[in-house]
Order: C-alpha cells, then structure tokens, then sequence
C-alpha cells in the first residue's frame, strides 16, 4: 500500500486505510528517536520549508525536528520576520518559495482554507499544520496513535471531545479521524461554542462536560482561547473554569482506565487542572513524542516515493 | 530417474533448491563455521534483515546457543531507511522493525538474511549497523547466494550456492512466516 497524494490538507479527505498507514508508519518511525544517533539518511537532499503565520512552539518545533531526524534540510520562515510584514501575499510568497525548489512546504495560517489554495499554487507537497478554525491534520493522527497506543484500538472507543468545538481546528479533524477509524465521539462545550450542524459529522452533542466524560474511554480537553471571552461567549473565564474545566472532582465520574488528552498550550486552572495535567491519567506528553513520529511518517510517505 | 507422483500438471516454472533437512543442515554448518572462525562465541550478536532473515537469525542463535551453551543476543536491522532507491520507486518502501538488543561496540555482529542478490540492501543494513556503534567487525550469514552483485560485497557464511538468471525469482519459505520451510526457484 502507498500513499497516493501529493498534500495532507485535511483529515476529512483521507480515506481510512491511508489513516490506517500513517499510523503503522509513524509507530516504527517512533524507534528512530530512541537511538543514540537520531538521524536516518532516508530524505537526504530534499528540502522542507515550515511557513508558519501564526505563534507555535510545538507544531514548528516537531515539523522541524521531523525533518532533521529524516536528514531534510528544513528552513523556518514565521510571518513576522518575513516579507509577510511588508504586505507580500500568500500566493506570492508561495510562488516566490517555488523558485527556490523545495520538496515540501508545511503550513500554518489563521485562514480556513489556506493550505488548499497554497497546495493548488504549487508543484511540491504541502502539509497544513492548522488553517484557521478548519483542519490541523497531524494534530490528529498523533492523538490517534497515541490512543491507539494505550488502547491497542481505536474502533468502538468512546471520545470525549471538550471546550470550544467552533474555533477548535484540532477537534474538527480529531472528530473525522476517530469516527473513520470506528470510535464514537461526543462533543460537550457551552451552546455558545457549539458550531450548528456539527452532528452532521456522526458525533453527539451534549452541553454538560459530566454527561460527556461519564461512559468516556478518553477525554480530549480543548485549549480556550482567552480572546473568546471579550467576544462574549463566555461570561468569565472561572465560570469556563467551573462548568468545563477538567478537575480531579470531575474525573472521579469517570472510567478508572480513562485516558487525558490536550493539544497545548494548556491554561492551567483553566479548561485543566494542575493535578490532572500532570496527573497518571494524562498523556499530554506522550502527544508530544507521538508529534515527531506522526511528521516523520508524513515527510516519508509523502517524499519517499516517487511521483509520475 | 526419480519418480514423481502424477498430478495432472507438471509445474516446469518452479524448481526445489532446498526442503526442510537441507535447511536444518545447512544452519547448523553455518554455526559450526561461525564457531572454528571466531574461535568461539564470546562478544557475537546476530542481527537479522526482516522479516524472513530474523527468523533465521533465531534459528542460528538457537543452534549456536545449544553447541556452545550459551545465550547469544538476537535482534532485527532494518535497512529500508537507508536504501538508496528512496524516491526511485513508484512506492515508499514499508517500514520494518529495528531491534538492537545491546550496545554494538567493539562486538562481532553477525548479519543473516534469506538471499543474497545485488548486496545493495546488506551495505545499507551495515550502514545501519555503523550509526549504532562501532563494532568489532561485521560478518555476513546468507541461507542462500544467487549471485547477480552489483556492488564489491560478499558472504562469510552461505548455506547454499543457487546459479540463478535475473529473470528467476528464489523464495525462500519458513514455517514461522509461510508454515513450510522450503527454497523454490521460479521463473516469473
């Protein structure tokens, strides 16, 4: 089986025996990490270019570190240092970066929709590394090998998905993702931040974080973004806290091999509490080495063959 | 003239090379030369190419084990990641388990696999092998060599010789992967 496509733009148009591969590829790549020389020769000569408009710590992080272990030369451009500021815009940077013959750009935009249209301007592949409040593709197949990981499956696993599901890009793929794979999702936040129409995708609504969490097999805490507040979707941020935080009085409802998932960044005290991000059901971390392992395996599937 | 039971259809594509005995021979000499040629065991690993070659491997470590009573280290060296035909094939290669049981320093590691063609996946499996230490020196177990090299690389140890032309095809079958242990040379 290869992977037959040029980008991974959204978990929507992956079909589940491609989902199925990335994740078998990503879990050998999971080795390379462990050696002491943490680099195979495998993408020597190749280029990846990571154009990230928006803040990121983890994602450019991981992209960049996946690269280097696969022995691609990896350059980083982030919105405010380059030419974005004079007023370049996407297309023509796009097509500027094209001249220069990279194998792969990796995008992160605050536009739903930018990595598709940068993917239609180009020759090379494009990974979205989060446009807007619409896909963050390998945010999601990490947590689907790291659940996967724990529960040795992800069919018939009950998902809990928490917080602000409209502006939430990683709840939206994660939600395609573990409904492909065969789990049953719910989704639980304040009406406010519940998108119309999103059970059109095969999951549940529910509007009470203990209704969601009580028969859950993993919970997948969503970062809130502070911001949201002043636009009124939320009275106050310990109110948030109150009503959707994740704390230890809270998971005491829920299943005793129940699994904890978050993104990050995490607001601590707020949609999580200390004790439980840190605490024995948590698999943050374990999210994170997933991460280098997921883009190993999408840098190779995506470069290591060829394309007539 | 050996005598064949009559089923109807005479398969003249396909040639036995080796059965189960001939196998179990041909190890167990391997080992015997792998003990005279070390003057022992001590400070040997053995390392095999997936999927076919580790099993193999086990095999050898199993009888190496049993002559010389000991408990040699067993692992597995994949080479996919060091080919070097990445991006000249229409598909990725699939990725292999890598299982390196002990540091490889200053160790005789002993590579198996199940056939020896143009040697270009055992120089990458040696490259492999180098990024995880420096050992002592590296020898090359092989069940069967059917020539066609295409790089200055040869076995240490060979169960059998198989003369083949490029378009025949060995198979070699294990009970642990296919349920039979046998060697069929087949012309595509």
């Amino acid at each position: 089986m290869r992977l037959k496509r040029k980008d991974i733009l959204t978990i929507e148009d992956l079909a589940r025996d491609e989902i199925e591969l990335i994740l078998s590829t990503a879990q050998s790549f999971k080795e390379v990490s462990e050696r002491e020389i943490k680099k195979v020769p495998t993408l020597r000569g190749r280029t990846i270019i990571n154009l990230f408009y928006e803040a990121s710590t983890r994602t450019r992080t991981s992209f960049e570190i996946a690269a280097k272990r696969m022995s691609a030369d990896a350059i980083n451009i982030s919105a405010s240092t380059s030419s974005v500021v004079k007023g370049e815009t996407l297309k023509d940077t796009a097509k500027n970066l094209e001249a220069m013959n990279p194998d792969c750009i990796v995008l992160r935009h605050p536009s739903s929709g930018a990595s598709e249209i940068l993917a239609r301007l180009v020759k090379c592949s494009v990974i979205n590394a989060g446009d807007g409040s619409h896909e963050h593709p390998s945010q999601a197949l990490l947590d689907l090998l790291t659940v996967r990981e724990r529960f040795e499956k992800i069919e018939g696993l009950k998902i809990a998905i928490i917080g602000d599901i409209s502006h939430s890009r990683v709840a939206r793929s994660n939600i395609y993702g573990f409904i492909k794979l065969g789990a049953e999702v719910t989704v639980a936040g304040p009406p406010t931040m519940i998108p119309s129409g999103i059970e059109k995708t095969g999951c549940r609504v529910l509007y009470k974080i203990e209704d969601a969490i009580k028969d859950a097999d993993v919970i997948m805490m969503l970062r809130i973004q502070l911001e949201r507040q002043k636009a009124g979707l939320f009275p106050t941020v310990r109110e948030y806290s109150r009503l959707f935080g994740l704390d230890s009085i809270k998971l005491a409802n829920a299943k005793k091999d129940v699994v904890i998932l978050h993104p990050g960044p995490i607001n601590r005290g707020v949609e999580i509490s200390s004790d439980v991000a840190d605490g024995p059901y948590s698999l943050i971390l374990g999210q994170v080495k997933n991460g280098v392992a997921v883009r190993m395996a999408l840098f190779y599937l995506l470069l290591g063959g060829s394309r007539e | 003239m050996r005598q064949t039971r009559f089923t109807g259809k005479v398969d003249m594509s396909k040639k036995h090379i080796m059965d189960e005995k001939d196998m179990e021979r041909a190890l167990t000499r391997i080992a015997h030369e792998i003990i005279e040629k070390n003057n022992g065991v001590e400070d040997i690993v053995i390392l095999g190419i997936p999927t076919r070659g580790v099993h193999i491997a086990r095999r050898l470590r199993e009888i190496l084990n049993k002559i010389e009573d000991v408990n040699l280290p067993v692992g597995a060296v994949d080479a996919t990641l060091y080919r070097d035909d990445i991006g000249m094939k229409h598909d990725q290669p699939v990725l292999k388990e890598t299982d390196i049981p002990v540091p490889l320093d200053n160790k005789k590691v002993i590579i198996v696999d199940d056939v020896l063609f143009t040697g270009r996946t055992i120089r990458a499996a040696m490259n492999v092998i180098m990024d995880f230490g420096r050992p002592a020196n590296i020898q090359f177990a092989v069940l069967i060599d059917r020539g066609h090299r295409e790089l200055p690389i040869r076995p240490d140890y060979v169960g059998k010789n198989a003369p083949t032309s490029i378009q025949e095809k060995v198979k070699v079958r294990l009970k642990e992967t296919d349920g039979v242990d046998d060697v069929t040379v087949e012309i595509e």
